[in-house]
């Protein structure tokens, strides 16, 4: 896969938060940071409250809050717990490392 | 911080678990809605506590259960739990959800985190499938992925509160390293046996080589519990806790019934026989026929229609049947018809406390009535010393209560002094009757002595008396005493031979007496009879000379008349007159 090929695809974003509990807004605003300098204009983020839809936790198997389930682009789908307030080994998963550099 | 529980619910019920001897050791099980902590090392059987406490729930008390799984799959733990009969497939069909909860090992961890998200889908979980008791197993997984001491405990907050919240019964199990107690409480959840309101301890130890698991209840707020360590195995149902029955023990119901020990002049000796219900015990060095008494008391058993389970720990069972055999002690067809049940423990390696729950199990499952284990010394072998004799004494005590009688062998070490306490295991003072066997050397003879040493509550004969095997069966002699000394075998054969004699002699004597005054007895008649026969003749010739006499004095007087005639003679002369 070619550098501009991957630049123009577009990251798909799920970010599974305890409402409004401290580390899931601490979460919201990391990504949103994220997305804004490394992603800009090529990403969609859904916020899912699991005291809201505790269902679709279920099924999604999230145990830990705040939870970040990278959709697309594939391949697999990646899972990433925590605040996201370590920006290092979050764009290492999302493989945008080379991004930051 | 306290738990948000009320003085109220202090007294709440008690949630099962369907564990052998545990809901004994708890007074009914688990602290009913609210959090319960197992602790124990790798293998100590956490997960199978923890998973059968659910399925006692979801069979028999109409509680649902979740199970969340951190670190083995949840795949794995139902097939591992597959032996235990527990129907999983069935049970998760409604009743028992499992929730696989592993970190993925690719997981990737930024910033903190907490399990919130868990919670709220177990909630829902929950309140779906009306939950009321859930385990989570191996918290401690997944609190090793929180970076620091503070962020455990606030997850182990979280999580206690919202059990109370949501009133379930909670159990969690977390490792504890290596087998010290001790330890426990330096652990970075060691926190959690402060919070919770039942902590059980699981440890898993090696003595001499042999495996000793042992359940200890640390803590059981608002309930009084067994603070014991009680030994547990991990039996084909599932875990068995081998609870000590001591509270249990004063409402023993005493039977005063009698039963046949199998053999007649012993059961003459013990007044009647064993008690219902009583424990005896039999002692002897090896080969004076302990396995045989044994045998014979299940024999008598069987033959009453009662079930009986032998345990030998001495030979295959197979054995067992042919070798009592020989002494006419026919155990076949009551193996064969199921009333007897003959387990070898030959096989079972492990601790006395294995060996006790295992007794009991089959005991139980068999319905035993009469339970005979040859012989129970094994126990004290194998690193077993400091256990055998408690494994023993609550053999005793769960017989008693349970109405069973229970016949043990031991083996006296043919070292050990001939002193009468000379069981290792000191069991003597538990056994209501104690038979010992012996061997008496005399006259270049092994001989088999049997004398009763204590029978609580009975009159017993004080004699020691010969046991005599032979195919017909086993039989008591008297033995002789003679000169202070007791005789047996060849010389009491000889001293009653020497008896037989006399008697004979004496019967022969007076056969002859008889005989010889029988002889005089008809001489004198003889003579009898010869004088009569005299005498009649004496009359005939008395009477003969009478008449005569008459005829000749006829004659004379008639001729006299005729001389008077032809002499013409005047008056009678003077002459002989007739008599």
């Amino acid at each position: 896969m070619s550098q501009s090929a991957k630049d123009r695809s577009k990251f798909k974003f799920r970010l599974y938060g305890a409402g409004d509990a401290q580390n899931s807004a601490q979460a919201v605003a990391n990504l949103t940071a994220l997305c804004r300098a490394y992603l800009k204009d090529r990403h969609a983020i859904e916020v899912v409250n699991v005291f809201r839809e505790p269902k679709r936790a279920l099924a999604d198997g999230i145990l830990m809050t705040p939870t970040l389930v990278k959709l697309a682009p594939s391949p697999a789908p990646k899972r990433i717990v925590g605040t996201l307030s370590q920006t290092q080994p979050v764009l290492q998963a999302l493989g945008l490392e080379t991004l930051a550099t | 911080m306290k738990s948000l529980r009320s003085p109220l619910a202090r007294r709440s019920s008690k949630a099962p678990t369907g564990i052998v001897g545990f809901d004994e050791i708890t007074g009914g099980g688990l602290p009913h809605g609210r959090t319960t902590l197992l602790v124990g090392g790798p293998g100590s059987g956490k997960t199978i506590l923890a998973l059968q406490f659910l399925v006692h729930g979801a069979q028999h008390c109409k509680e649902p259960g979740i199970f969340v799984a951190f670190e083995e799959s949840s795949k794995r733990i139902a097939a591992n739990a597959e032996s235990f009969g527990w129907n999983l497939a069935e049970l998760r069909r409604k009743k028992l959800h499992f929730m696989d909860a592993q970190p993925m090992s690719d997981l990737v961890q930024s910033g903190n985190f907490d399990l919130s998200g868990m919670l709220a889908s177990l909630g829902a979980q929950a309140k779906a499938m009306g939950a009321r008791r859930i385990v989570f197993d191996a918290l401690d997984v997944v609190l090793a992925l929180l970076p620091d001491a503070a962020a455990k405990r606030r997850e182990v907050y979280r999580l206690h509160e919202w059990l109370l919240a949501c009133e379930l019964t909670g159990l969690i199990t977390a490792k504890a390293g290596g087998d010290e107690a001790s330890s426990f409480s330096q652990q970075p959840f060691g926190f959690m046996q402060f919070m919770v309101d039942c902590a059980v301890i699981l440890s898993h130890s090696v003595v001499q080589g042999v495996s000793q698991r042992n359940l200890r209840v640390q803590k059981y707020r608002g309930s009084s519990f067994d603070e014991n360590e009680s030994p547990f195995l991990i039996g084909a149902r599932g875990l068995e806790v081998d609870a000590m029955r001591t509270h249990v023990r004063a409402n023993v119901k005493v039977s005063s019934e009698r039963v046949s020990s199998g053999v007649k002049r012993l059961d003459t000796m013990l007044g009647g026989g064993y008690y219902r219900g009583a424990s005896v015990l039999i002692t002897g060095f090896p080969g004076t026929a302990k396995t045989t008494l044994a045998g014979a008391f299940a024999e008598a058993a069987c033959k009453r229609g009662e079930r009986t389970l032998f345990v030998s720990f001495d030979s295959d069972s197979n054995e067992v049947v042919r070798d009592l055999a020989s002494v006419g002690i026919q155990l076949g067809h009551h193996l064969k018809n199921g009333r007897l049940r003959l387990a070898s423990a030959r096989t079972i390696t492990g601790s006395a406390e294995t060996y006790l729950v295992r007794i009991k199990t089959l005991a139980t499952e068999h319905g035993a009535r009469c339970l005979v284990i040859d012989p129970m010394s094994t126990w004290s072998k194998s690193g077993n010393d400091s256990s055998a004799h408690s494994v023993a004494e609550r053999l005793t005590d769960w017989s008693k209560a349970s109405g069973i009688t229970l016949v043990c062998t031991s083996l006296l070490d043919e070292m050990s002094s001939q002193s009468e306490g000379g069981s290792s295991l000191h069991i003597s003072t538990l056994a209501d009757t104690w038979i010992k066997l012996s061997y008496l050397m005399q006259a270049g003879e092994r001989n088999r002595g049997l004398s009763i040493i204590k029978s609580r509550g009975t009159a017993h004969s004080n004699q020691v008396r010969e046991l005599i095997l032979s195919d017909a069966g086993v039989t008591l002699a008297d033995t002789y005493t003679a000169g202070g000394e007791v005789l047996m075998g060849t010389l009491r054969w000889e001293k009653e031979g020497a008896e037989r004699a006399a008697t004979e002699v004496t019967e022969v004597a007076g056969k002859l007496r008889r005989v010889r005054l029988d002889a005089e007895e008809a001489e004198l008649e003889v003579r009898v009879k010869s004088l009569q026969v005299e005498l009649d003749a004496k009359h005939v010739e008395k009477a003969l000379l009478a008449r005569t006499t008459e005829s000749r004095k006829g004659e004379l007087s008639q001729g006299q008349a005729r001389m008077k005639e032809l002499r013409g003679a005047d008056a009678a002369a003077p002459g002989r007159k007739s008599p």
